[in-house]
């Protein structure tokens, strides 16, 4: 039996709508949980950063979550979500999702000021007006540093769900290993590091839209402690 | 009583009727600091006062229990008779500008939003907003092609004529100025500071001046409430009685040195009188000045000009005064300098007289030492510290 290449194109010729359903799929599991994740961590990181109190005990909680294998999860939540679901894949993730992203909020709007803050109470803000329009946007940097990160830990970790079943890209990774055939392998891999490049990049290039004032941070806030 | 304190643009007329009056305020923080202790004073419409004093002495706090950015414990703090606690805080200070120490701008707008900040939340429309921020940035000097640009592109000095435009915006009458010069260097202090007395000057507000340093105090103060730890009033008066007749140790040592120099600046000059037959043109003769009996001569040029003192006895035999080498000499303007730039002219010229010159620089006279002496003489009658 002849040597088995790395790669065979011809395979990936056959099989690429199979491996495009797979990306779109990986995409969903992905980025719904980092989107829900961030509409929770606003309030939370909110709260956080206006009760002290509040804040390491919730850090401490999502730490804990963060610190649960992924897998033992996945396994848990089968009874109750279903064997091969998106929802199995995705309920994890949006917990770890959101153990990233409320304290980049919380740090965040720590980034905002003081004297930025007093100014705005001094012109007349109401404190909902001066929340969205000066603390939230102030914010937004840090905010898209921890964005970027649960995005891309986001994208690999879905990969893991293929062991119960439903794992996008991770689906390659179990099929090439079960037929000891290295070609899905080497594509998944592949795919899964351009997928989480690619997030990555748009939010880069939607940083420097949002913020095009953003290298003020550190002139700006000079005295106060550095982001996340 | 909000409607009393809708803000904009106050009517022409209505700018001098904000009065501070402070009754009798008390800051006590829960902890049992006492902050602000039984503060009683008027600041005066159209004029600047300067609270100033030690950290500690509640200056800051005083500023910020007008807007009410911090509630006073006990008194009352009144504008214009009206209790501020009975006015809706972000109400009340959409009426009051506010310029802050670091300028506060916000990072996130740019300079031309940064300004119109108070006229947007008081719901103007963005095109009236922004022309009214543009008039702005030129009335404090600022270049209309920063209007576009972000904070971080502006140098400090810069960020803080913002701050004074943006304070501004919507023109309220009252104004309150958080030590905004003291985070930039020393020179673009001054010109901010005689910026703000040149803003002042054309905008008669009821301004409200916090610093800690003294002679900002007395350079911008109409003025000039002297705190001491603990947040008590130890003297509140105008800069020259303040040099002149300090109220106790404390003030006197917050004052520091060369109180008495320093007061000669409050002393006009105009009174001194001046001696016209010190002045020799450069044209005349030297051998025709040799027979005066004065030991120094003023020489001016053709536009009567100074050009600097010669002593007599070094004039050449022949030839015109335009080829003498003349000394330095010092001048002050008369009508404009105090008795302080009088004396410091006198000191520049080797003669010991100052040259008196016009606001266009032309020679008007001499003052002599023995004219400067009568007038420090004078003045050092008016002191009584």
């Amino acid at each position: 039996m002849a040597e088995e290449p790395l790669v065979r194109w011809d395979w990936i010729g056959r099989n690429w709508p199979e491996i495009l359903e797979l990306v779109a799929d990986n995409v969903v599991m992905a980025l719904v949980p980092v989107v829900v994740g961030l509409l929770v961590a606003l309030p939370l990181g909110l709260a956080g950063a206006r009760w002290r109190w509040f804040y390491q005990p919730a850090v401490g909680v999502m730490n804990v979550v963060y610190s649960l294998p992924s897998l033992a999860v996945f396994i848990v939540l089968i009874p109750i979500t279903g064997l091969a679901t998106r929802t199995t894949v995705m309920v994890p993730l949006v917990f770890y999702a959101m153990a990233v992203l409320i304290p980049a909020v919380v740090d965040g709007l720590a980034s905002v000021p003081d004297h930025v803050r007093q100014s705005a109470v001094a012109m007349g803000f109401t404190p909902l007006r001066r929340l969205l329009a000066v603390e939230l946007p102030i914010a937004v940097p840090v905010v898209l540093a921890g964005l970027r990160v649960a995005t891309v830990s986001s994208v690999s970790l879905v990969s893991v769900g293929a062991l119960v079943g439903r794992g996008g890209l991770g689906y390659l990774f179990i099929d090439g290993w079960q037929r000891q055939f290295p070609t899905p392998i080497v594509v998944g891999i592949v795919l899964v590091v351009l997928l989480a490049g690619a997030a990555d990049l748009l939010l880069v290039l939607a940083q420097r839209w949002l913020t095009p004032w953003a290298s003020a941070r550190t002139a700006a806030r000079s005295g106060r402690r550095g982001a996340a | 009583m909000g409607r009393l304190w809708q803000g904009g643009r106050a009517p022409a007329g209505d700018q001098g009727l904000r009065m501070i009056t402070f009754d009798d305020v008390t800051k006590r923080y829960p902890d049992g600091t006492v902050a602000v202790d039984g503060l009683s004073l008027q600041a005066p419409s159209g004029e600047i006062t300067v609270f100033v004093g030690p950290s500690g002495c509640g200056k800051t706090t005083s500023l910020r229990m007008i807007n009410r950015m911090i509630d006073a414990t006990g008194g009352r703090i009144l504008l214009d008779g009206v209790d501020v606690r009975t006015i809706d805080p972000p109400t009340l200070r959409r009426g009051i500008g506010y310029v802050i120490q670091q300028a506060g701008l916000f990072p996130h707008r740019k300079i031309v939003d940064n300004v119109a900040t108070v006229p947007y939340l008081l719901g103007w429309d963005r095109r009236k907003a922004r022309a009214r921020a543009m008039e702005l940035l030129e009335r404090v000097g600022l270049d209309p092609k920063l209007a576009g640009r972000y904070p971080f592109q502006l140098s400090g000095g810069q960020q803080q004529r913002v701050g004074v435009a943006r304070a501004l915006a919507a023109d309220p009458p009252v104004l309150l100025m958080d030590e905004p010069f003291s985070a930039v260097d020393p020179i673009v202090r001054a010109s901010l500071q005689d910026e703000l007395l040149r803003l002042q000057a054309e905008l008669n507000k009821t301004i409200v001046f916090v610093t800690h340093d003294i002679d900002e105090a007395i350079k911008l103060g109409d003025r000039v409430a002297v705190l001491r730890v603990g947040g008590r009033l130890a003297q509140l008066a105008a800069p020259a009685e303040l040099l002149a007749d300090p109220a106790d140790d404390f003030v006197r040592e917050f004052l520091g040195r060369d109180r008495g120099i320093r007061r000669l600046s409050f002393i006009p000059g105009d009174g001194l009188r001046l001696r016209t037959d010190l002045t020799v043109p450069a044209s005349a003769e030297a051998a025709s000045a040799r027979g005066t009996a004065e030991p120094w001569l003023v020489v001016v040029d053709a536009d009567g000009r100074p050009l600097g003192w010669v002593a007599r006895e070094d004039l050449p035999d022949s030839g015109t005064l335009a080829g003498v080498p003349a000394a330095p000499y010092g001048a002050f303007v008369r009508g404009r300098d105090s008795l302080r730039s009088a004396l410091d002219a006198a000191l520049l010229s080797p003669s010991g007289n100052a040259v008196a010159v016009d606001g266009s620089g032309r020679v008007e006279g001499v003052v002599t030492r023995q004219e400067l002496d009568a007038a420090l003489a004078r003045a050092a009658e008016g002191a009584r510290g």
